[in-house]
């Protein structure tokens, strides 16, 4: 019984809470909002256990929707998506949490917003019919939108249109892509359907000719955008700091995912031959690269922690783009693993800078210096964070990133080698900046006086902690339920590919 | 039923809707000579209107319904679906504009209820367009909507912009009608009939187009690309469009350019489906209409000439799906009409709100704050403004993705491209407008007070918002009407098929 409705209830209830939200009385907002996101997580955690690794895509639903063309409502989970719902529903009651003293004006609207972004991102991550997928990923924009729009910093406006714009103009060109895929198939085949399942089983009639690489082409731009690649990541530092706390949390926890998730679930499937091809594989792992080395570099010399934390983003999503174009067994898991690992460490980033920014109103690293001594919890959880991002053994992060070095080895060894000095710049960049907000002598008087962090404040960190020293430690869990899926998707991509390889290093592959 | 038009009953019952019609703007006339010295009369008036527009439309859901047909293809009126339907567009797109101009006439102190006169015979004109399968009456009934459209541009006629857009709007229209009586003579010229249906039937078996056709092609396409505001002949439409009274302006965008485009597709398919030179031609004439009408909108401040340049824009993306030359491509253009109908409606509607004092000029601007002070208006116009960017979750969405799907199974795949990158253009000027009303301040306290429609005009801008919405996520009723419709304009010529 849960398989047959617990993704339509995710999809369904952020709605409902929303509308909610929006009719009780404005103070009563954040607490209706809080309960909804928690209502939707306890519908979630559910999945962590019913879900088979070994079955692919599961919890299916199907009813038509526009028949006259073939839509139907389709939504479905495997071991890729099955992380991101949960990362969804994890970092959603966290986001509400931890906005409860930012956000002051226009709450109600705030946090309905909140909500139905949650169904967005949920239903892109749930969508099997590409109709379906296309309409989620384009209304997520809108919530994001007034997010950044109307509760943002100074620059709003300029980054709120400029992220708009970024994002529409990839996902336009991406309607085209569906629109020619799905007629294609249609000829080929008489069945005319946006299916997830049926165009992915004509990929092979569809050849590698001219049309191929247009249709890559345009899916490139929309996720390539979205991820952000090298050189169209510019939209992603003026969104990042310009969003409210839990705008940018979700921007990187969360959206930013729905660029890599595209290239695992559509892009590369639907054009094995182009994204196999060897011009396209070195394209895009020396974007992958300059993303991960000039992310790191750039990120050393911001002034503006946040700042520091977005280019960051740019590096670990590009060990992201490596490891799904390696194409083995660790890579891709790797791959997988970090966009956990970037949901939790750098969703903590932002909610720290959040915090020191509501208490000292800036976002300027040299504003802070030696807040150790004042605030002692904040540092020791903001070191902790740090340390996972730059991927410290014991933390998530070093789990993660070893498995994609590891994977990306043997497929790349230059390219990998030259990665392993993006964790090099990651420790200079984080550590530098984490020596001179928390550590250096503690020479202004404004800082003397800062509280440390409230019940509230704790209660939004500990579980993000807790997330990082259990993948950290014990990562089996994850790797195993992801293990099948990362499989299937190295065999529709390159048949036999995983016959030999080895299994995880790290716990075994073990059903 | 099959109706024999050279039965004078069936005739009649052909023309039924037009009579209908007729017969109600007749008495119109009349409750208006006896009647017209206070508001009351004006209000009775709008209501005699609505009723008139009513009683048209279930007489034309009663032909629809009996699936009433012509029989032969020399007729001098089509019977099909596409006509029925396009119909309701007309006519529902003249009863919005009577609901907000009910308080708009009371509020500029135009109380001269002639105004609802030239409403309907504008919009008779529109349904005569829509039924002629011949090049006469398309010109009879263009003529006709034109020339109502001409005196309602200039009804204000106090105000100075408004006789200069009225005079503007003639002088352009008739040079457009010049082309059009041009061209239609050249085609009687190439091939001795104006019938839509002979001339197919001439036209397939003449095997390569005699240059006189094509001349006379391309002056047809001249003269429906002013009536479509299409660029490079869109000249006259933003200062029309601005200095018309903006009920009028809503009207002309929506109503006047479904009338010309039905008329289009009608003479395109029927008439000339064998020439593949108008391919060509309205390819480039989409293209340029598409790219020129977004750039201009980036330059515009004030919200009525955006939303004119927009206008030219929006007729760019139904040159792509006449271009398809496809029954899709008709089914595409009617879903989008009704769309598109809805959201200017609902723009227009929330601006003459806003406008009020005169009609000053609004620019977007002064929306800063509205959603703090009228949420419900803003919320309806921000809905209307993602639905002309062609936001899924609306009916604009669905509509842009239908003539997409119309391009790309034409083969067109470069068009569509260009549709949608010209799309993301236009998100550079929608948007501002949502950004002014939610992100900036109110400039000063108190400034959107006055903001308020009367209630026919919330009525009018809700069913477009609901409509807009509904059609957004469920548009399966409107497919199917859309799809019976545009598969009922079809060549008649049957013995090359190289136009399909």
């Amino acid at each position: 019984m849960y398989a047959r409705w617990v993704l339509t209830a995710l999809l369904a209830w952020p709605v409902l809470a929303a509308v909610a939200v929006l009719f009780v009385p404005a103070r009563l907002a954040k607490y209706v909002a809080l309960a909804g996101s928690l209502v939707e997580l306890a519908i979630s955690v559910p999945l962590w256990w019913t879900f088979e690794p070994a079955t692919g895509m599961q919890f299916i639903v199907a009813h038509p929707w526009i028949p006259a063309w073939g839509i139907q409502y389709m939504v479905g989970l495997d071991g890729i998506s099955l992380f991101l719902v949960l990362l969804t529903t994890f970092l959603m009651p966290l986001s509400i949490l931890g906005s409860w003293s930012y956000i002051t004006k226009r709450e109600g609207g705030f946090y309905a917003l909140l909500l139905v972004l949650t169904t967005g991102m949920i239903g892109v991550f749930v969508a099997l019919d590409l109709f379906l997928f296309y309409v989620m990923w384009e209304v997520m924009l809108i919530p994001m939108y007034f997010i950044i729009g109307v509760w943002g910093g100074d620059n709003r406006l300029y980054a709120a249109i400029k992220f708009f714009i970024y994002t529409f103009l990839g996902s336009l060109l991406m309607l085209v892509a569906i629109i020619v895929l799905y007629l294609q198939a249609g000829r080929l085949t008489g069945t005319y359907s946006f299916s997830y399942m049926h165009l992915l089983s004509q990929v092979g009639l569809l050849g590698s000719g001219g049309t191929a690489w247009w249709l890559f082409g345009a899916f490139f731009l929309a996720f390539a955008i979205k991820v952000p690649l090298f050189p169209l990541h510019t939209w992603l530092p003026d969104a990042h700091v310009e969003a409210p706390t839990a705008g940018s949390v979700i921007l990187a926890g969360i959206l930013l995912k729905m660029g890599t998730y595209g290239f695992l679930r559509f892009a590369v499937p639907f054009f094995p031959t182009v994204a196999l091809d060897p011009t396209v594989q070195l394209i895009i792992v020396v974007l992958a690269l300059i993303g991960i080395i000039y992310g790191g570099l750039v990120a050393m010399v911001q002034p503006d922690f946040k700042k520091l934390i977005a280019y960051s983003s740019v590096a670990h999503l590009g060990f992201v783009m490596l490891g799904i174009w390696a194409l083995t067994l660790q890579s891709v898991q790797g791959a997988l693993l970090i966009m956990i690992n970037h949901g939790i460490s750098t969703g903590a980033l932002f909610f720290l800078a959040g915090m020191m920014y509501e208490r000292r109103h800036s976002r300027l690293i040299e504003a802070y210096g030696g807040i150790a001594r004042v605030v002692p919890m904040l540092a020791a959880i903001l070191t902790l964070v740090s340390l996972s991002s730059i991927a410290l053994p014991g933390t998530n992060g070093f789990v993660g990133e070893f498995l994609v070095l590891l994977g990306s080895f043997r497929t790349y060894p230059i390219a990998t080698a030259l990665a392993t000095t993006g964790v090099i710049v990651a420790a200079a960049y984080l550590l530098t900046a984490l020596q001179r907000v928390i550590f250096n002598p503690l020479t202004q008087e404004d800082n003397k006086t800062l509280p440390d962090l409230t019940a509230r404040e704790l209660i939004v960190l500990v579980p993000l902690v807790i997330g990082i020293l259990w993948i950290g430690i014990y990562p089996k869990p994850f790797l195993r339920r992801m293990e099948p899926s990362a499989r299937q998707f190295i065999e529709l991509v390159r048949p036999g590919a995983t016959q030999n390889q080895p299994t995880m290093a790290v716990g075994g592959g073990q059903p | 039923m099959s109706l024999d038009l050279s039965s004078y009953r069936d005739l009649m019952v052909a023309l039924l809707p037009e009579l209908v019609l007729t017969g109600w703007t007749l008495v119109l006339i009349l409750f208006v000579a006896w009647r017209h010295k206070t508001i009351r009369d004006l209000r009775v008036a709008g209501g005699l209107t609505l009723a008139a527009l009513a009683t048209t439309a279930g007489v034309t859901w009663w032909l629809w319904w009996n699936r009433t047909g012509v029989a032969g293809i020399a007729g001098m009126v089509a019977g099909d679906d596409f006509r029925w339907v396009v119909d309701w567009i007309f006519l529902g797109a003249a009863a919005l504009t009577v609901l907000i101009s009910i308080s708009y006439l009371e509020r500029e102190q135009l109380f001269a209820p002639e105004y609802y006169i030239l409403l309907l015979f504008g919009t008779l004109g529109m349904m005569v367009m829509a039924a002629g399968s011949d090049l006469m009456v398309i010109f009879l009934g263009l003529e006709l909507m034109s020339v109502a459209v001409y005196v309602l541009a200039g009804f204000d006629r106090r105000r100075a912009r408004s006789a200069e857009a009225a005079l503007k709007y003639f002088l352009l229209g008739a040079f457009a009608s010049g082309f059009l009586l041009y061209g239609i003579a050249l085609v009687y010229g190439a091939t001795g009939t104006t019938n839509l249906g002979l001339i197919g039937a001439q036209v397939g078996l003449m095997g390569t187009p005699s240059v006189m056709l094509v001349a006379g092609l391309a002056l047809l396409l001249v003269g429906f690309g002013f009536k479509v505001a299409a660029v490079p002949f869109h000249m006259w439409a933003p200062d029309v469009y601005d200095g018309a009274p903006t009920p009028v302006t809503a009207f002309m965008a929506t109503g006047v350019k479904a009338a010309a485009f039905a008329a289009l597709f009608r003479i395109m398919i029927q008439g000339f489906a064998a020439v593949p030179a108008w391919h060509d031609m309205l390819w480039w004439l989409a293209v340029v209409t598409m790219v020129g009408g977004n750039l201009f909108a980036l330059a515009q401040r004030s919200l009525k000439r955006m939303l004119a340049y927009s206008s030219v824009a929006h007729a760019g993306y139904l040159l792509v799906a006449v271009s398809s030359g496809t029954s899709a491509g008709t089914s595409a253009f009617l879903v989008y009409v009704v769309a598109y109908t809805l959201m200017s409606v609902g723009a227009f509607a929330v601006l003459s709100a806003k406008g009020r004092g005169g009609e000053s000029e609004v620019t977007i601007d002064d929306l800063a704050g509205l959603a703090s002070r009228r949420p419900w208006l803003a919320f309806a116009l921000a809905v209307c403004m993602l639905s002309l960017l062609g936001f899924p979750g609306t009916a604009g969405f669905i509509g842009k993705w239908y003539i997409i799907i119309a391009a790309t199974s034409a083969g067109q795949n470069v068009l569509a491209s260009i549709l949608v990158l010209t799309s993301v253009v236009s998100a550079g000027y929608y948007l501002p407008v949502i950004m002014a009303m939610y992100m900036k301040p109110e400039p000063i306290e108190a400034a959107h007070v006055d903001v308020v429609l009367d209630r026919w005009g919330r009525a009018a801008v809700a069913f477009a918002v609901v409509a807009l919405l509904l059609f957004g996520v469920w548009p399966n009723r409107l497919f199917d009407l859309a799809r019976s419709a545009g598969d009922s304009v079809r060549p008649t010529m049957t013995t090359t098929t190289s136009g399909q």
